[in-house]
């Protein structure tokens, strides 16, 4: 229950940073932010990095800056930093409903915002923030930045597209319409576990009708993403519980369920469906 | 380096330097090298809470930071909470309201409820039930510590004396 032997580097600056994850990337280099996910797999051995680029000295990083269009999120803005709204459109009020379902208080103290994108967690409430909404991730590296889109960016359970000598440097989110609803609902046993399921759902009402509907399924699948079979029995109808069941049952049609020891796929599918159907109906409130 | 290194902090208003290895906790530290052994460690992966000290004035994991990291900290323990021989008034409502058991966990939830409460004092009673799920207690059922932390919010907000 003690980690392994690892070199502790304490950049200053971003460039530092790059050049010592460049440096070190074939010695399983590590970025430490928050530390909540990878401090306990290295207790438990299930993370080794000969090398810990430790960014929490690098000023600027905690910054969540509102642009006309986007949130743009720095590596280093902790969750708790979401627990009042950051902006006064439903953006803001759903990340700080969805932050309090990530962990407990004291580890969203520490834990971050991109730490959670970069770690990759089937079950990771930013993640499916990340993919409904089709966030872009900046990485850096000493060869440059680039922006890597939602739906390219989480390639499988704990795995993403960055690039070992890639560090996440911020995360955007675009602002959302005023009259935008949305609702979040997921299902863990205890409060604070990992859900066995999740939904986000974002939907503007026109005439009456669902228009650009959002579906978002987490922990679930083994990434995040969002479900067209479910947008698309929104899209152009009248928002009623029927619906919102019909939507939720063709969500989890389509997604292909992960088994493990705590939940069968066939128990998960059953979950994902409510999680949808509530999250739709979340948004109706 | 994985060779050690010296660190300096404040815990409870006391200065201390440390020679740590980069791996080691700040629990760890927090016991070992600065003979501290009221904070408690239960699980060492972050889920008991029983670790729980304020960082700067936030409740944070102390299994869950290498001491490395907490160079220029002012670090609040357990033992930093009574005011000479006067218990704080979350002491004091753990005792009123039998809000432990074996005191085990008791320091974790303390440093918890502490912090909170300083951040947000004004915080309602589901606040208190989702910060209080944070950490594991096997004796008491919780009741007893949420009656006990919301004495403590309203003895808190009204002062000393």
């Amino acid at each position: 229950m003690k980690p392994a032997p690892f070199t502790h580097h304490l950049p200053g600056t971003v460039d530092e940073a790059a050049a010592l994850l460049a440096a070190h990337a074939a010695e399983d280099a590590r970025i430490l932010a928050g530390g909540q996910s990878l401090v306990p797999a290295m207790a438990f051995r299930l993370a080794r990095p000969g090398h810990l680029i430790d960014i929490n000295r690098v000023s600027g990083l905690e910054e969540i800056a509102l642009n006309a269009d986007s949130l743009s999120i720095g590596a280093l803005a902790r969750h708790c930093a979401f627990h009042c709204p950051v902006e006064g459109g439903p953006l803001g009020a759903l990340l700080a409903a969805v932050v309090r379902h990530i962990g407990h208080y004291p580890i969203r103290m520490r834990g971050t915002f991109c730490g959670s994108l970069a770690h990759a967690d089937p079950a990771s409430e930013w993640c499916l923030v990340a993919a409904t909404l089709d966030a872009t991730m900046g990485a850096r590296s000493v060869r440059g930045e680039r922006e890597i889109a939602a739906a390219e960016f989480f390639e499988w359970a704990m795995t993403t597209a960055l690039a070992e000598d890639e560090l996440l440097i911020r995360a955007e989110l675009p602002r959302l319409a005023p009259d935008t609803r949305w609702g979040f609902c997921e299902f863990a046993r205890r409060a604070g576990d990992f859900a066995l399921a999740m939904a986000l759902a974002l939907y503007r009402i026109e005439d009456g009708v669902v228009v650009e509907p959002r579906v978002g399924l987490g922990g679930v699948e083994a990434i995040p993403r969002r479900v067209p079979e479910g947008e698309a029995v929104l899209a152009g109808r009248a928002p009623d519980p029927a619906l919102f069941r019909e939507a939720g049952a063709a969500v989890a049609e389509a997604a292909d369920a992960m088994s493990d020891s705590h939940a069968s796929a066939g128990y998960r599918s059953g979950i994902a469906a409510v999680m949808v159907e509530r999250a739709l109906a979340d948004a109706a409130r | 380096m994985t060779a050690p290194r010296e660190v300096s902090f404040t815990v409870n208003g006391e200065a201390h330097t440390v020679r740590v290895e980069p791996r080691k906790t700040l629990a760890d530290t927090i016991r070992e090298d600065c003979g501290l052994t009221g904070t408690h460690l239960g699980c060492e992966h972050g889920v008991c809470g029983a670790c729980t000290i304020l960082l700067d004035g936030a409740p944070v994991r102390s299994c869950l930071m290498f001491a490395a990291q907490a160079e220029g900290a002012a670090i609040r323990t357990v033992e930093g909470l009574a005011d000479g021989e006067t218990l704080h008034p979350l002491q004091r409502a753990f005792i009123d309201r039998h809000a432990l058991q074996c005191g085990f966990c008791t320091p974790g939830f303390l440093m918890l409820a502490a912090g909170v409460l300083e951040r947000e004092p004004d915080i309602d009673e589901d606040g208190l039930r989702e910060v209080l799920s944070s950490n594991l207690c096997r004796c008491t059922g919780y009741l007893n510590i949420l009656d006990a932390v919301k004495d403590a919010r309203a003895a808190m907000k009204a002062g000393p004396g």
